[in-house]
């Protein structure tokens, strides 16, 4: 059957064609489709794991046990995996391992726009890039097989734009391959120091056996066409590039680490001018540069952002786009936090309270923008509580009582529990709030340990968050509703007061998922409104202001009823209607 | 490129619903033998930013993205973002605009001011500009969030994609229970362009 994929959804399809029977992620923007889809499958053992590391390593062990295996995650998930992943270099496989890293030129969802392909040269493993659905699920299938060929993990690697734009891909049939005999193997398995110099020569050994692969494969292919003008480039890229040079001659790379260096120096040499088009980092074009060949790139094209036709375009052509110039009058529109959303009366309180607050990766990092303006510094998953720990450190203990680390349920299952072990052993004071909304809502609502249900809709052991932090030391737990901001500020006064580090949990289902509709509806009272726009403060599109009467109104279409805005009212104006 | 291609822009505000017309459009074309491909956008934008989705179809597409300059027509859920898109619009492309304002995050705290005369600005520029309430129709048929595919009903008349198929495509990506309403709303866009063509 042919029908339209988005990548991540093809990556799933090719994972399931090629046999594999474990599948592990964290979910993480563009990443989080793809063992989605797999769990679909009643053959494929799908799980979230708490985080990319534990995935990692989830899916080293169902390796060694013989599986094929899938892994995925999101650029900066790579990071958080790097650990097992550069030393399971060294141990090779048993059953194939492909893991996806979807990296985000252009940064649509994420905090930095590291190119990953670094990291094939970096844990020596070889790295595979599709251009299209088809390809990633083709693609997916041969990752499996060179991986089982040479002994290696492999990277698919993947861009937003490829995750989430739909092609046509035809279905084939899964191979029933089976999972693999386990033998006992400690010089390949146990990564002692005598073992390991042993690995890592078979290493050198593997990646100079995948570059003469690099040349012969399929997965590298050239596409004559006018001489004048020879691109290299892979991915997506190469979409952008037969759009607009649809003569030109074409070396489109399906494996770019380790290189082909023959065939590119044989490409080179037919060619009058020669471009490499890649996005991000100079990855190919500083290889080929230190192989002595001519070659223009990043002298043309940034190192900056995502491309796209007309960028290809521009650089090559200096042919500019026409413009209306309305753009310059068009107000922006950042995302922001839902109607109801539990986060922003949380945001609302911390910018009240002028505190200083060391924020965390999901939606309430929103709770940074204007009109919350409630952050102070956001980095990586789990880092608000290290962070907090820090300042707290840097400047005082008096300070530590103006400071809040602020993280999310699932991000705190990810990567906060260890640095609030820290806060406790090294005698801090801060407070830290969990944000528990009862789902990882950024990616889309998956589950995690702390919903007490699988990927699969299994229900099973629900993580205790308040017993966890009680046993790692911290006395005062207080839970609260984040919609009720008296006694929000009330827990932060008290516990910013101690000092001892504290845990105040913000408990309230995201928005999006409650169901059920308030049993009140809120409206505003326009002879008491006085026009303060205090309500408008909250940042919500479910209230807004008439700027000619001078007035807020609540917008039906919107608004969920949650009562936020009245709480902010100094004059009760926005009331409840009776009856 | 192929003068075949049809390059669509689909443009509003994360939750508006701009993912569904997208993918049934796409359906569509994928039902009459097109090479299809579409660009969506997921994650954080989807929490209330500006969104769009890209279809293109023809006997062979390469770039899941429209270039610039390139689209033959932009659907928006919303006036503003029909602006913030426009140098996608080919000479002699067509818009079609709901006429709905949602106030983006700088307007509701009072930063800057929604221009009020955006639509009539576009319409000074784009001689193929239609002003359309999708909104108060779909109200009409039974369900506001129905609108896009009121706009749906628009834009596939506007492309020459055949009804029937459309609706074959309805009944497939819409809930069971929600199907009436859709068509009905789906019926009452196609009737809309013919009457303000």
């Amino acid at each position: 059957m042919r029908r339209l994929m988005i990548g991540n959804e093809a990556i799933a399809r090719g994972a399931y064609e090629a046999g594999v029977t474990v599948a592990t992620a964290y979910p993480g923007t563009p990443s989080t489709e793809i063992v989605s889809n797999l769990a679909e499958f009643k053959d494929v053992y799908a799980e979230w794991a708490p985080n990319e590391k534990v995935a990692m390593e989830v899916g080293i062990g169902a390796s060694i046990g013989g599986a094929r295996t899938l892994v995925a995650m999101k650029h900066v998930g790579v990071n958080v995996a790097a650990d097992p992943l550069y030393t399971f270099a060294y141990t090779g496989v048993n059953g194939g391992l492909v893991f996806i890293s979807a990296d985000d030129p252009g940064m649509h969802s994420s905090q930095n726009e590291q190119d990953n392909r670094g990291y094939g040269r970096f844990a020596k493993v070889p790295v595979i890039e599709p251009s299209d659905s088809q390809e990633a699920k083709d693609f997916t299938k041969k990752a499996f097989n060179i991986s089982e060929k040479f002994d290696t993990p492999v990277m698919l690697r993947v861009t937003t734009r490829l995750s989430h734009s739909q092609t046509l891909v035809d279905e084939g049939e899964r191979d029933e391959g089976g999972v693999k005999d386990y033998k006992k193997n400690p010089a390949k398995y146990v990564m002692l120091p005598g073992f390991a110099r042993a690995r890592h020569s078979e290493v050198e050994k593997r990646m100079l056996e995948l570059k003469e692969y690099s040349e012969n494969t399929e997965l590298n292919r050239i596409e004559w066409g006018d001489k004048r003008l020879g691109i290299i480039t892979s991915g997506v890229v190469y979409q952008y590039v037969k759009e607009v040079l649809p003569d030109v001659s074409i070396l489109k790379l399906g494996m770019v680490n380790p290189l082909p260096e023959k065939l590119i120096a044989s490409f080179a040499k037919e060619v009058d001018k020669l471009v490499i088009i890649e996005e991000l980092e100079p990855v190919i074009e500083e290889q080929v540069k230190a192989w002595g060949i001519k070659v223009e790139g990043k002298n043309l094209f940034s190192l900056l952002g995502e491309y796209s036709p007309e960028i290809i375009e521009q650089c090559l052509a200096a042919e500019s786009v026409t413009s209306f110039g309305l753009e310059k009058e068009i107000p922006a529109r950042p995302p922001l936090m839902c109607p109801g959303c539990p986060h922003r009366g949380v945001f609302y309180t911390l910018n009240k309270m002028k505190l200083t607050v060391m924020g965390d990766i999901g939606c309430y990092t929103l709770g940074a923008l204007a009109p919350l303006n409630g952050m102070d510094a956001t980095i990586c998953m789990g880092a608000s509580i290290g962070t907090a720990l820090g300042m707290e450190k840097a400047r005082g203990e008096e300070f530590a009582g103006k400071v809040v680390a602020v993280i999310g349920d699932s991000t705190f299952v990810h990567s906060g529990i260890t640095p609030l072990i820290d806060i406790v052993y090294n005698q801090g004071t801060s407070t830290v709030m969990i944000l528990d909304n009862a789902t990882t809502a950024m990616t889309g609502h998956q589950e995690h340990p702390a919903t007490g249900v699988t990927i699969k809709n299994q229900p099973t052991k629900k993580l205790d968050i308040e017993a966890l932090v009680r046993a790692i030391g911290i006395k005062n737990v207080k839970v609260v509703d984040p919609l009720n901001l008296s006694d929000l500020q009330k827990a932060l006064e008290e516990e910013l007061a101690r000092r001892e580090p504290s845990v105040i949990i913000a408990r309230r289902p995201c928005a999006l998922l409650s169901k059920t509709p308030a049993d009140v509806e809120y409206y505003v009272d326009s002879d008491l409104c006085t026009g303060c726009k205090m309500c408008i403060k909250v940042g919500c599109t479910g209230i807004y202001y008439l700027e000619d009467e001078k007035k807020a109104v609540i917008n039906t279409n919107t608004c969920v009823n949650c009562g936020l805005c009245s709480q902010v009212c100094k004059f009760d104006a926005i009331k409840i209607v009776e009856g | 490129m192929n003068g075949q291609t049809k390059n669509i822009l689909i443009v509003g505000v994360g939750g508006q619903g701009t993912l569904l017309t997208s993918r049934i459009i796409a359906r569509v074309a994928v039902q009459l033998g097109y090479d299809v491909k579409v660009s969506e956008i997921h994650g954080m934008a989807q929490r209330g930013g500006s969104v769009v989705s890209q279809v293109r179809y023809g006997e062979k597409i390469y770039s899941p993205i429209i270039k610039k300059g390139d689209a033959d027509i932009i659907l928006a859920f919303e006036k503003l973002e029909a602006a913030r898109w426009l140098d996608y619009l080919k000479p002699g492309g067509m818009v079609i605009i709901n006429n709905d304002r949602v106030d983006p995050l700088p307007v509701m705290t009072g930063k800057v001011k929604y221009p009020e005369d955006i639509t009539d600005k576009i319409k000074g520029l784009i001689e193929k500009t239609f002003v359309v309430d999708a909104t108060n129709l779909a109200v009409a048929c039974g369900n506001v969030r129905a609108a896009n595919v009121v706009l749906l009903g628009l834009l596939s008349t506007a492309v020459d994609l055949p009804g029937n198929e459309v609706e074959k495509a309805i009944k497939q990506l819409v809930p069971e229970k929600a199907i009436d309403v859709n068509i009905a709303a789906f019926r009452e866009g196609q009737k809309m362009f013919t009457r303000i063509v």
